[in-house]
C-alpha cells in the first residue's frame, strides 16, 4: 500500500461534449406542453448529474426544475430516469454514461415540473396507510431505566432494511405499479418486513395481513423484481418480499377449512 | 389572504423540528411543521457516526457518566458553552437515546465477549461484559474521554430521522412539505407566526401561531466547500436576523470537519478515526501524533482541522488537480468492519471517488461542516428579545457548543433540545396569557411586504444575477472567513460581502413564473444569506482572540480576560450593510468548570481575573464534599435541576450505577 497508487479520479481524458435530452413540462403553467429539450454541457472531472444539472440551470435555463438535497446519495430526493433507468442522479457520474443522456422524471408519482416529482406526498400516504411506525408493546416507558436489550444480529438486520431512503426508484421500476395505482410498492412491503423483524413491535402477522394481505399489497407483486435490481441502497428486497409472501399466505390460509388448507398449501 | 392558525408553528422538518412537534402534540397542542423538502430528506439524515450519550455500556465506556460528558463538552467548546445548558443536555441525552430505542431506532448493540479493535494502530482485544450483551453500543469519537457515541452502523442520523418522522406520522403531526417561511410576523415584542410560500404553487399565506420555533438547520451553504446539504442556507438564522430585534449568537464560530472528501466536500464520518482510522500525508506518514501526542487523530475537530492545514502548509499536502489534500486511511480496520460499521462511507467512496476504502486511502481535507452560531435563546429555547419565538438544533445558539462542538453532540442536540424546548413550548402554550391575539391586520401587512419583494425581483427590471452573487458570496466566505483568519483578510471579506449585498438590490429574474421557480428562490434567499454571512464575517473580524473554531493568526491566544463573552448580532436597520454587535459576558464565578487548558491543542490563553478565585472555590468544594458522592458535589457547584422540565429531571440508570443506589 502506498500513496502513489491512490488517485482521486481516473486519468483525465479529452473532455466530452455531453448532450442532455430533458423532458420538460410544467403542469402549473397552462401554456406548457410536454417536450424534450436538448442542452449541451462541457464535461468536467468527477462531474455528477447534480453538477451538470445545476450548470444547465445557472447558465442555460434558470427555470429547469429538479430536486437535490444532500447530493451525497443519502437523502433519496433526486431519483429520476437516466437513460430509461431509475437512479439517484446525485451520485451518477457522467463518466459512466454515454455522451448523450436522456433524463425524465420518475413515472407513477405526481409531477411537480420537469424532473421534480412529489415522492414525499406519496410516501407519507403510504406510511399512514401501512402504519410504518413502531407499535410499542408498552405504552409508557421509563426513560431513566436501562434500555430493553436486543439481539445484536436482529438490530443489524433491521438496520439493513431501515437503510431505505424512500427515493421511489423501486416503484418507478415496478410492473404492478404501472397497472395499479394503489399498489404499496417494494418500499411499502420493505417497511412491513422491517417492522416484522423488530422484536419491539407488538403487531402480529394477523395485523400485517390486514395491511398487505391483498393485491394492493404483497399478493400484487408479480416477482418481476426490477425493484431489487434498481434499489440504490441494495436492499435485499427479493428475499424479503418472497419471505413476506410466504408468511402472509400462511396467515391467509389459517382462516380456511382444513381440506382447503392442505390443497392450497402445496402451491405456496 | 389564506390564513392558517395553529398552536405551534415549527419551521424545519429535521430531527429538532419534528421532536418539538411531537412534544407539543403529546401535550395537547396542535402543531404544523413547515418543511422545504419531505422531512425524511432533511439534513439530519446525513449525520453518520453517531450521537453522544453517557450510557457506559461498552468496556471502553466504563466509568462514563454525565460529569465526564459535561466536561468533554465544555472543553470542546473552549469554554464558550453555557454550562447550565450543557448540564441540561448531558442529563437528557441518555433519555433521548432510550426514547429513540423504544420508538424503533436500530441502534447497534453490544456483543458480550471478546472482539478485536484497532486502537492507535494496534490490534487489541476488548472484552465486553456479558451483562451488557444486547444493550446499545458506543464507539470512540474526537475530544471525548470515554467511548460514548451511540450509533446505528454509520447511518445514525438517517435511522434517528426515520424513527422520529415515523412517530410524527403516527401521532398525526401535520407536515406541510415544500413550503418555506419568508418572514416572521411580529410587532417587535411578540412573534405571531410566519409568512409562508408554497414552493409548488408560489402562493403566499399567513401562518399564525401561539409559539413559533425555528429548527431550520445550519448555514453551511454560505461556503463553497461544505459537507452540508444544499438546503442548509441559514434561512432560519436569516428570518430571526431580519426581525431586527432577535439577535444571532456567535456566528463567527464555524466548524470545519477534518474529513470532507475531495473534491465534492461530502462527509466521511469521524467514526472512521474513532474506529481506528489514521490521517496520512504525501509521504504516507501518520502525522497527527507529532502535533497532538495525547489525542492524536481524535483531538477535537477544530484542532485536527487546524493541524491538517498546518501540515499542508508545511509542504506535506498531496497535490491534486483539485488542490492539496491529505489521506484518511481506514484500510487497517479490515473489510468486515468497513462493510458492517462504515457502509455509508464505503458507498460514498465507491460512487464519488471510484475507490474501495478497504483497499485504498481516501483523499480528504477540512471542509465547512457546522454552524455553532444561531438564533440566541435562553435555556428554554426562547429568544429573550422576541416573545413566542423559539429555536432549537443547529439553527439555535442555545448555547451548548460554544466555539466548537464535539462530534456526536449535534445530532444528540437535535433530539435533546427537541424534547426540552418542546416541553417549554407546550408550557408556553398552556398559559392563558399566551393565547395569541392572532393579529390579522399585521399578518396582512407582512404578506403584502413579501409580495412586494417578490414582485420587485420578478418585475423590477433588475439585471444582477442571483446565481452569480450566490457563488461570489460562497467564494468570499471560503477565501476570507476560513480555518485560519486574519484582520486584514477578514475586512476584505466583509467589504466584498457588503458590495454583494448592495448588488443584490438589483437582482432580476429571467424566469417570470410566480409558481415553482428556482431562480426566484435563489434570488430571495441570497439576500438573506448575505446578511447572515456579514454577521459571521464581521463577528470574526471584531473578535480579536482565538477560541475553538475561531482562530485568528494575528491574535492566536484565547483571551478570557477580554473575550469570555458571547457575540450578539442584530440587524435593526433594513437599509444597513452591517449588523449591530453587542456582547453577553459569561460569568466565571458561576461555572462548574472554570476555564483552563482543554487537554489538546495549543496551551495558550490569558486567564479571566475571576478564574483563579473560582478555581479555588471549586477545588475547595470538591475536596470538602468528596465523601458525599458526585451528585451532591455537582449540585453544590452549579445547580441546574430546576432549569429542566420536571419530566426530564430524573437520574439515568447504568449497569454500574443502579438507580436505587443513586437516589
Amino acid at each position: 500500500m502506498s500513496a502513489a497508487d491512490n488517485t482521486t479520479a481516473p486519468p483525465s481524458q479529452a473532455s466530452r461534449r455531453l448532450v442532455f435530452n430533458i423532458l420538460r413540462y410544467n403542469p402549473n403553467d397552462p401554456a406548457s406542453v410536454p417536450h424534450m429539450q436538448a442542452f449541451t454541457v462541457e464535461e468536467a472531472d468527477s462531474m455528477t448529474l447534480f453538477i451538470a444539472l445545476n450548470d444547465i440551470r445557472e447558465h442555460q435555463d434558470p427555470s429547469l426544475q429538479f430536486d437535490f438535497v444532500c447530493r451525497a446519495g443519502i437523502c433519496g430526493s433526486c431519483a429520476m430516469m437516466v437513460n430509461g433507468r431509475p437512479r439517484l442522479a446525485c451520485r451518477t457520474l457522467t463518466r459512466d454514461l454515454p455522451a448523450e443522456i436522456t433524463l425524465a422524471p420518475l413515472p407513477f408519482f405526481e409531477l411537480i415540473g420537469d424532473l421534480s416529482v412529489n415522492t414525499g406526498k406519496w410516501m407519507r400516504a403510504m406510511s399512514e396507510r401501512l402504519e410504518t411506525w413502531l407499535h410499542a408493546k408498552e405504552s409508557e416507558i421509563d426513560l431513566c431505566r436501562i434500555e430493553a436489550r436486543m439481539d445484536p444480529d436482529v438490530a443489524e438486520q433491521i438496520y439493513e432494511m431501515d437503510r431505505c431512503v424512500e427515493c421511489g426508484c423501486c416503484v418507478a421500476a415496478c410492473g404492478t405499479a404501472q397497472m395499479r395505482k394503489d399498489f404499496v410498492g417494494a418500499v411499502g412491503l420493505g417497511k412491513i418486513a422491517r417492522f416484522r423483524l423488530d422484536t419491539r413491535d407488538a403487531r402480529t402477522d394477523d395485523d400485517y395481513y390486514e395491511l398487505i394481505g391483498d393485491d394492493t399489497g404483497v399478493f400484487g407483486c408479480m416477482s418481476l423484481l426490477a425493484c431489487h435490481d434498481v434499489c440504490p441502497k441494495s436492499l435485499p428486497l427479493q428475499t424479503q418480499i418472497a419471505f413476506l409472501r410466504r408468511k402472509m399466505a400462511a396467515q391467509g390460509l389459517q382462516g380456511l377449512p382444513v381440506v382447503g388448507r392442505r390443497l392450497t398449501s402445496s402451491t405456496c | 389572504m389564506k390564513t392558517v392558525m395553529t398552536d405551534v408553528l415549527v419551521i424545519g422538518g429535521g430531527l429538532a423540528g419534528l421532536r418539538i412537534a411531537i412534544a407539543a402534540k403529546k401535550r395537547g397542542h396542535e402543531a404544523i411543521v413547515l418543511s422545504l423538502v419531505p422531512p425524511k430528506r432533511s439534513h439530519s439524515s446525513a449525520a453518520q457516526g453517531g450521537m453522544q450519550a453517557s450510557l457506559g455500556n461498552v468496556a471502553k465506556g466504563a466509568g462514563d457518566n454525565e460529569d465526564v460528558h459535561f466536561e468533554d463538552t465544555v472543553r470542546g467548546s473552549d469554554w464558550g458553552a453555557d454550562q447550565i445548558v450543557a448540564r441540561m443536555f448531558v442529563n437528557t441525552a441518555p433519555k433521548a437515546v432510550r426514547e429513540l430505542s423504544a420508538w424503533g431506532t436500530p441502534w447497534s448493540r453490544v456483543r458480550g465477549g471478546n472482539h478485536e479493535a484497532i486502537i492507535n494502530e494496534q490490534k487489541v482485544t476488548l472484552t465486553e461484559r456479558m451483562e451488557a450483551h444486547g444493550l446499545i453500543a458506543q464507539r470512540d469519537f474526537g475530544g471525548t474521554k470515554k467511548w460514548r457515541t451511540c450509533y446505528a452502523a454509520d447511518g445514525t442520523g438517517h435511522a434517528m430521522l426515520y424513527t422520529t418522522s415515523n412517530q410524527a406520522v403516527g401521532s398525526g403531526v401535520d407536515v406541510h412539505e415544500r413550503t418555506e417561511a419568508l418572514a416572521l410576523i411580529h410587532d417587535g415584542e411578540r412573534c405571531y407566526g410566519a409568512v409562508v410560500r408554497d414552493l409548488i404553487t408560489g402562493e403566499l399565506s399567513a401562518y399564525l401561531a401561539k409559539a413559533t420555533a425555528i429548527a431550520a438547520g445550519g448555514a453551511g451553504r454560505l461556503y463553497s466547500a461544505t459537507t452540508s446539504a444544499i438546503i442548509c442556507e441559514g434561512m432560519g438564522h436569516g428570518l430571526a436576523l431580519e426581525t431586527g430585534v432577535a439577535p444571532l449568537g456567535n456566528m463567527e464560530a464555524v466548524q470545519f470537519h477534518p474529513t470532507g472528501i475531495v473534491p465534492t466536500g461530502i462527509l466521511v464520518t469521524e467514526g472512521c478515526r474513532g474506529d481506528g482510522g489514521l490521517l496520512r500525508d504525501v509521504d504516507g506518514e501518520r502525522f497527527m501524533p507529532h502535533y497532538e501526542p495525547e489525542k492524536k487523530e481524535l483531538a477535537s475537530r477544530d484542532v485536527v482541522s487546524r493541524r491538517m492545514t498546518e501540515h499542508i502548509r508545511s509542504g506535506k499536502g498531496v497535490p491534486s488537480r483539485f488542490g492539496q489534500h491529505l489521506w484518511l486511511d481506514i484500510t487497517l480496520l479490515g473489510r468486515h468492519h468497513i462493510e458492517h460499521n462504515l457502509r455509508e462511507v464505503k458507498e460514498i467512496c465507491e460512487y464519488f471517488l471510484g475507490i474501495d476504502p478497504a483497499e485504498k486511502w481516501i483523499p480528504v481535507r477540512p471542509t465547512q461542516h457546522y454552524t455553532m452560531g444561531g438564533v440566541r435563546t435562553d435555556h428554554t429555547g426562547q429568544s429573550p428579545w422576541l416573545k413566542g419565538l423559539f429555536a432549537a438544533g443547529e439553527a439555535a445558539c442555545w448555547d451548548l457548543h460554544g466555539f466548537n462542538r464535539l462530534g456526536g453532540n449535534s445530532v444528540a442536540e437535535t433530539v435533546v433540545a427537541g424534547m426540552i424546548v418542546g416541553e417549554f413550548i407546550a408550557d408556553f402554550c398552556d398559559k392563558a396569557e399566551n393565547a395569541a391575539p392572532f393579529p390579522v391586520t399585521l399578518a396582512r401587512e407582512f404578506v403584502r411586504r413579501e409580495e412586494a419583494k417578490l414582485a420587485g425581483i420578478l418585475d423590477g427590471g433588475g439585471s444582477a444575477s442571483a446565481f452569480k452573487i450566490y457563488a461570489e458570496m460562497q467564494e468570499a466566505m471560503t477565501k476570507h472567513v476560513g480555518i485560519f483568519r486574519q484582520g486584514d483578510d477578514l475586512l476584505a471579506g466583509v467589504e466584498c460581502l457588503q458590495r454583494l449585498l448592495a448588488q443584490s438590490a438589483q437582482i432580476g429574474a429571467s424566469s417570470k413564473s410566480r409558481a415553482a421557480n428556482p431562480e426566484l428562490v435563489t434570488a430571495y434567499r441570497v439576500r438573506r444569506m448575505l446578511k447572515v454571512a456579514l454577521a459571521t464575517a464581521q463577528g470574526a473580524y471584531l473578535r480579536t482572540e482565538s477560541r475553538g473554531a475561531h482562530f485568528r493568526e494575528d491574535f492566536p491566544q484565547r483571551n478570557d480576560k477580554d473575550w469570555l463573552k458571547r457575540t450578539l448580532s442584530f440587524w435593526p436597520d433594513e437599509a444597513a450593510d452591517l449588523p449591530r454587535f453587542e456582547y453577553e459576558p459569561l460569568d466565571v464565578m458561576k461555572m462548574e468548570l472554570p476555564p483552563g487548558w482543554r487537554g489538546y491543542g495549543a496551551k495558550n490563553y490569558i486567564d479571566h481575573p475571576d478564574t483563579p478565585r473560582r478555581q479555588e472555590e471549586v477545588d475547595g468544594l470538591r475536596k470538602q464534599m468528596e465523601s458525599q458522592g458526585r451528585f451532591a458535589v455537582q449540585e453544590a457547584l452549579m445547580p441546574f435541576a430546576d432549569k429542566l422540565p420536571a419530566s426530564l429531571t430524573g437520574r439515568n440508570e447504568r449497569l454500574d450505577e443502579p438507580l436505587e443506589d443513586a437516589q
